[in-house]
């Protein structure tokens, strides 16, 4: 359609106040812009290694410390993830040069806070900083300790998980912690309540306990994009373990939460947990006996539960992508912009999934198409050939509207695929209908026996007289 | 008795036309009679030159007068339904008409979606469409728009000389001139054909003219071909409007009057039969009305009166053979009661079993103005379907108020089958109009032609009167006057000198108020129905123009910087205008065929914001559209609109309750509102962020012009809306539905 007015004209005199010599003007706007585009093209080939469509693993991540001690007490960890491949940013959350982006292009995938105490950080980081570098797809970690700042436990709020509010008060439990040298304040836990998640935790299953100790954490009941994937065990309870008692505990029991992710709606994923000794080189080595079980395991389960953990956190695992959503009439091959009542039509979507290098076709049977509009008209499970398509074939409603091909597949430690595609459908036109319909033919009949008696009376009128 | 009239009274202007003849033989010389002869074929061309150079004349002046708005603005569409026409008529000349026969629109109505070739009348777009076609081949390279705007202004001008060819129909050429000058300037009709306001209405009342005058001189002349082409008459009017229920009841209520007072005959038996059979048929053709026409109850009286007519038919030709008028009677009497009886019968299971569908809302309220207002608020809810003030038909008619009784008391003078027509129409269209603003425009030709017939009859005595002064010696020679004259001229007679100069003062007079109607209608025209509305102007502080052409920049914001395929939520009045002018895909629109759609839009623009995104969250909803006229005084903005959002609203959710909306039953947007208002989502998308604003000097920020008041909500926190774009003058405001919380 053209617009139905017409749109103002450009004013045409040059004001008065233009200035005398245009030309310096432009020489300088030409330098400018040549500069931009050198740099544009220098910066390329950087910009493409780091942004890459098809590798959605996080390549950059930025560490925070409260103090750098933490590299060498912690140096298992980081070197696993140098291993992988990544490339560890180490600074102090009070650099004052702090920045996770520049020229409004984040210079990291992932940011990992292991700095519980800090009040404020520095540079241009602040809470409202790291929500948006989560809202724009990146991914967070955070480990929490006794120590927690304000500023941290509000992170976690914004991600859907409450901190205890008794700065004091640490994961205690009396039946399942880990067994050391001497009877302490049953405040280092071995848990072994994992989520069953194969996505999440890997397809070898954690057989030691893992070693918790820190703070504990509630999930918020009006989120339901979080998850606990370790909690703690029901006789648990989180208190000041060197007071006594005056008050029940705010949280006790399986509701408290030591290891929880997030996956958001943009995919950005996000873990949280109340102990930094977690990922510390003391617990990845230390032997661990849960408390009245006989068995003692020479290493903690820690190792590997944070390297699934953090496989899955970066993106290395449980990424699935979907693509080339076709549909077209049966018969045809074109994508139509608009199908008619009743037609019949073929409908494929490919979904791959990300295994750490390549993309591998998944296979799943209960990926589901809806043909939707305002409610789902047609729901058909896709069949797939093994390879990645998946494909079905349906006959459009008779209703005419403008529908929605929804893919909309969700499933535990998958990144959520929400794919929809709009297409009228039209009713028939008006010579798609049958021509003659037998039933009518009673009246066809009678129509032309009419015009054929009108017309013998007429002339039997007329010249017979 | 009425064949008489089937020849019309037309020679009455010209004195010394056919009727003089008989009296010739008097004892004038032979010379005078020549000279008398030749003159008198003299006159006869110079009244028909005078006659034609009047028509031309008014044919022009009828065109030129709806310019204003061109002047004035620019060239360009008016108000809301015109932008459908005009999109309309825009993809019949581009894509063809099968295509447009068969447009499904995916960007109205979402998602419904609506087939806009089921349910519109296409007889305007084709129109347009024809004479862009025409003009094209002449090679006259005109944008369609422009053909658009000046349509309307162009089937006044063939409305004119409809009525002046209705009006020597029904009473002579004198009142035919009269009636074609009045109605080209009666503000009644002007208010819908200015140039711009491309509406059916400007095509429709010209087919409603003229099916009427061609059903008129079909009963007049009882020809079938007159009643063919009342016919197409009424397939085109059919094809134009909505309005054609008032032509297939009026014709059959007429049809009726003329039965029940006796004046059947044979020329109306063929006028109507053929106006109806065939009518029905080809409006049949029509897709928006299909076998509406023989199944939905406003179409029934006529067929009824079809029926009835066979019946009388019948009846005469059983009293042709039968000689014996006792046994008539008895038939009579038998014949009327079955008949009466089947027909009822016939109605009554139709009605019960569903074949023939109750009469529509709108029907509805036509009869009974409270209906609307107690059941559809939707009908109640727009301005023009209002029952109409005093003031607005003196504002619409001025002189033509006083003129039409004493034109109704001239044709009951000399009743004919065509003046108990134009009586009935007019008597009909008067009470249409008093039920609705609207309806006015159905009145105006029957008002102007009643009244044209009182100006008319009124000036032609009165000159009578002093041309019978001025040849007095030779009276008794000018008696061939029209009917009921000999009385005046009886009196006359006996007091020659006051009547003379009671003439010219009564002569005087008359052109005086014809005078005053002429400028009242250009003043009219010029002030108030050559506004756009889509472009706003107000008066400065320095008494310069000030245009407000915030609509038309909002529109094209959407068009630029939306996503092609982006919904854009707003009341149901900016609908047709977001489609046209913003190409883009709106919820509701100005068709307002889905009542439980605009209730929908309704309940979310007047609950909670939460409650609101739940509803945008499954219509789809991109952006949100609002009219505010806080800063410039707008009154006609979406804040005075929104009770009537909460009334469609609550009727079909009754979750939203009107009293909720008010404080003492008193509607008021400052800080005695109501809690529920002052949260409610249209009242925070039209306030955001004006409570920081000094709209009027002395008054604190956040005082609101359009209601004088300050406003009771200032800190206006949006959760799941943000603001995307507010025009130059705030009158419109654009907001952006954000996406649902990432991490939630």
């Amino acid at each position: 359609m053209s617009p139905p007015h017409r749109v103002n004209p450009q004013p045409i005199s040059l004001s008065p106040r233009q200035p005398k010599d245009p030309t310096t003007t432009k020489m300088a706007r030409s330098n400018f812009s040549v500069l931009t585009i050198l740099s544009v093209i220098l910066l390329l080939p950087v910009l493409s290694l780091s942004f890459s469509p098809d590798s959605p693993s996080d390549r950059r991540l930025l560490v925070l410390f409260d103090d750098l001690s933490l590299k060498s007490s912690h140096s298992i960890f980081f070197n696993s993830l140098k291993s992988r491949g990544f490339d560890l940013d180490f600074k102090l959350a009070d650099d004052p040069k702090l920045a996770l982006q520049r020229y409004g292009q984040y210079l990291y995938d992932g940011l990992i806070l292991f700095s519980p105490s800090i009040e404020r950080f520095g540079g241009a980081l602040d809470l409202a900083a790291v929500l948006d570098f989560v809202d724009s797809g990146h991914d967070l970690f955070i480990a929490a300790d006794s120590s927690a700042s304000d500023l941290i436990k509000s992170v976690a709020t914004e991600c859907g998980v409450d901190f205890d509010e008794d700065p004091s008060a640490l994961v205690i439990d009396h039946r399942s912690y880990a067994v050391v040298g001497t009877e302490g304040d049953h405040t280092l836990i071995a848990a072994d309540d994992f989520i069953e998640s194969d996505v999440l935790l890997g397809e070898n299953k954690i057989e030691a306990p893992v070693l918790f100790k820190g703070i504990a954490h509630s999930l918020n009941a009006a989120n339901n994009l979080v998850l606990k994937v370790l909690s703690a065990s029901p006789a648990a309870y989180s208190a000041n373990p060197s007071s006594k008692l005056s008050s029940p505990p705010s949280l006790t029991g399986s509701s408290i939460s030591l290891v929880s992710v997030v996956q958001a709606r943009n995919n950005a994923r996000i873990m949280i947990t109340g102990s930094l000794d977690l990922f510390s080189n003391r617990f990845f080595r230390s032997s661990v006996q849960k408390a009245g079980s006989p068995k003692k395991y020479d290493k903690s389960g820690n190792e590997q539960f944070v390297a699934e953990l953090s496989k899955w956190v970066f993106h290395e695992r449980g990424h699935l992508k979907a693509v080339n959503l076709r549909h077209n009439k049966a018969g045809e091959t074109d994508e139509p912009a608009m199908y008619r009542i009743k037609d019949d039509l073929d409908f494929s979507v490919e979904i791959y999934e990300w295994s750490g290098k390549s993309w591998e076709p998944y296979v799943a049977n209960d990926v589901q198409v809806q043909f939707y509009m305002m409610s789902p008209y047609v729901l058909k499970t896709l069949s797939n050939d093994k390879k990645g398509l998946y494909h079905t074939s349906f006959k459009v409603p008779d209703v005419y509207g403008v529908f929605q091909f929804k893919v909309e597949y969700n499933r535990l430690g998958y990144t959520s695929l929400l794919l929809s595609k709009q297409i009228p459908v039209r009713p028939f036109k008006h010579n798609e209908y049958e021509r003659f319909i037998t039933a009518a033919f009673p009246y066809y009949g009678a129509s032309f026996t009419m015009m054929a008696g009108f017309f013998i009376f007429s002339f039997v009128y007329l010249y017979h007289k | 008795m009425a064949v008489t009239k089937t020849e019309p009274i037309n020679g009455s202007t010209t004195k010394s036309s056919a009727p003089p003849l008989p009296s010739m033989p008097l004892k004038s010389d032979l010379l005078s009679i020549l000279s008398l002869k030749s003159l008198r074929l003299k006159t006869k061309q110079q009244e028909l030159l005078i006659r034609v150079s009047i028509l031309c004349l008014v044919y022009v002046l009828a065109f030129i007068t709806r310019l204003f708005s061109v002047l004035r603005y620019e060239s360009m569409i008016h108000e809301f339904d015109p932008y459908f026409n005009y999109r309309t008529t825009l993809f019949l000349t581009q894509k063809g008409f099968y295509e447009f026969w068969n447009w499904f629109d995916s960007e109205s109505w979402y998602p419904l979606g609506r087939i806009i070739g089921g349910t519109l009348y296409p007889g305007l777009m084709v129109t347009a469409a024809m004479m862009y076609w025409g003009l094209r081949f002449l090679r006259f390279a005109v944008h369609i728009r422009e053909v658009c705007v000046l349509t309307a202004p162009f089937f006044a001008s063939n409305t004119t000389l409809v009525a002046y060819f209705f009006g020597k129909e029904i009473w002579d050429t004198g009142a035919g001139l009269v009636a074609a000058v009045l109605i080209a300037i009666c503000p009644g009709y002007i208010s819908r054909s200015v140039a711009g306001s491309y509406d059916n209405e400007g095509v429709a009342i010209f087919a409603l003219l003229l099916t009427f005058y061609l059903f008129v001189k079909a009963v007049n002349t009882g020809s079938l071909a007159w009643g063919l082409a009342s016919a197409f008459g009424y397939f085109y009017m059919v094809s134009a409007w909505g309005g054609y229920v008032f032509i297939i009841n009026l014709i059959p209520l007429y049809v009726l009057a003329l039965l029940i007072t006796g004046r059947y005959s044979m020329r109306l038996y063929v006028a109507y039969n053929c106006m109806y059979v065939l009518g029905m048929l080809l409006a049949m053709q029509i897709r928006f009305v299909g076998f509406q026409h023989v199944q939905s109850g406003e179409h029934m009286a006529a067929m009824g009166v079809f029926f009835l007519m066979q019946v009388f038919y019948f009846l005469d030709w059983v009293k042709h053979l039968l000689n014996d008028k006792k046994l008539f009677e008895a038939f009579l009497r038998i014949t009327v009661t079955c008949a009466v009886g089947v027909g009822a019968i016939a109605l009554g299971v139709g009605t019960a079993s569903g074949y023939i569908s109750p009469w529509s809302g709108r029907f509805y309220s036509l009869l009974d103005p409270t209906y609307a207002k107690d059941h559809i608020p939707i009908i109640a809810s727009v301005s023009e379907h209002q029952p109409t003030a005093w003031s607005s038909f003196m504002f619409d008619f001025h002189i033509l108020l006083f003129l039409f009784p004493a034109g109704l008391y001239f044709c009951f003078k000399r009743l004919s089958d065509a003046t108990i027509f134009i009586v009935m129409y007019g008597l009909t269209s008067m009470y249409f109009a008093g039920v609705m603003v609207r309806l006015i425009l159905v009145a105006t030709p029957a008002v102007c032609l009643i009244s044209a017939i009182a100006v008319s009859a009124t000036i032609k005595n009165l000159t009578m009167l002093l041309r019978t002064k001025s040849k007095v010696s030779q009276t008794g020679s000018t008696k061939g006057t029209g009917g009921g004259k000999t009385s005046s001229k009886a009196m006359l007679d006996q007091s020659q000198p006051f009547q003379r100069n009671g003439a010219i003062a009564l002569l005087f007079g008359a052109f005086y108020l014809l005078s005053r109607y002429a400028i009242h209608c250009t003043w009219v025209t010029s002030e108030a129905y050559s506004s756009p509305s889509i472009v706003l102007a107000a008066r400065g502080a320095h008494g310069n123009r000030v245009i407000f052409d915030d609509y038309r920049e909002a529109y094209y914001w959407l068009r630029q910087n939306t996503p092609p395929d982006a919904k854009v939520m707003s009341w149901w009045d900016y609908g047709y205008q977001i489609t046209a002018m913003g190409n883009r895909t709106v919820i509701v629109d100005n068709n307002t065929w889905n009542n439980t759609h605009i209730a929908t839009v309704g309940r979310a623009m007047s609950s909670y914001e939460d409650e609101a995104y739940e509803i945008m969250r499954s219509l789809d909803v991109d952006y949100v559209l609002v009219v505010f006229g806080g800063v410039t005084g707008y009154s006609s903005d979406d804040i005075n609109k929104f009770l009537w959002m909460v009334r469609i609203g609550g009727g079909v959710f009754p979750v939203i309750k009107e009293p909720d909306y008010l404080v003492n039953g008193e509607y008021r947007v400052d800080k005695g509102a109501a809690p529920k208002m002052l949260n409610c989502l249209m009242y925070k998308l039209s306030y955001y962020r004006f409570g920081e604003l000094m709209t009027e000097y002395g008054k604190p920020p956040g005082y609101d012009r359009a209601r004088g008041v300050e406003i009771g909500n200032k800190d206006i926190k949006l959760e799941h809306l943000e603001e995307a774009f507010t025009t130059s003058n705030w009158i419109v405001r654009i907001y952006k539905v954000k996406p649902p919380n990432n991490r939630w």
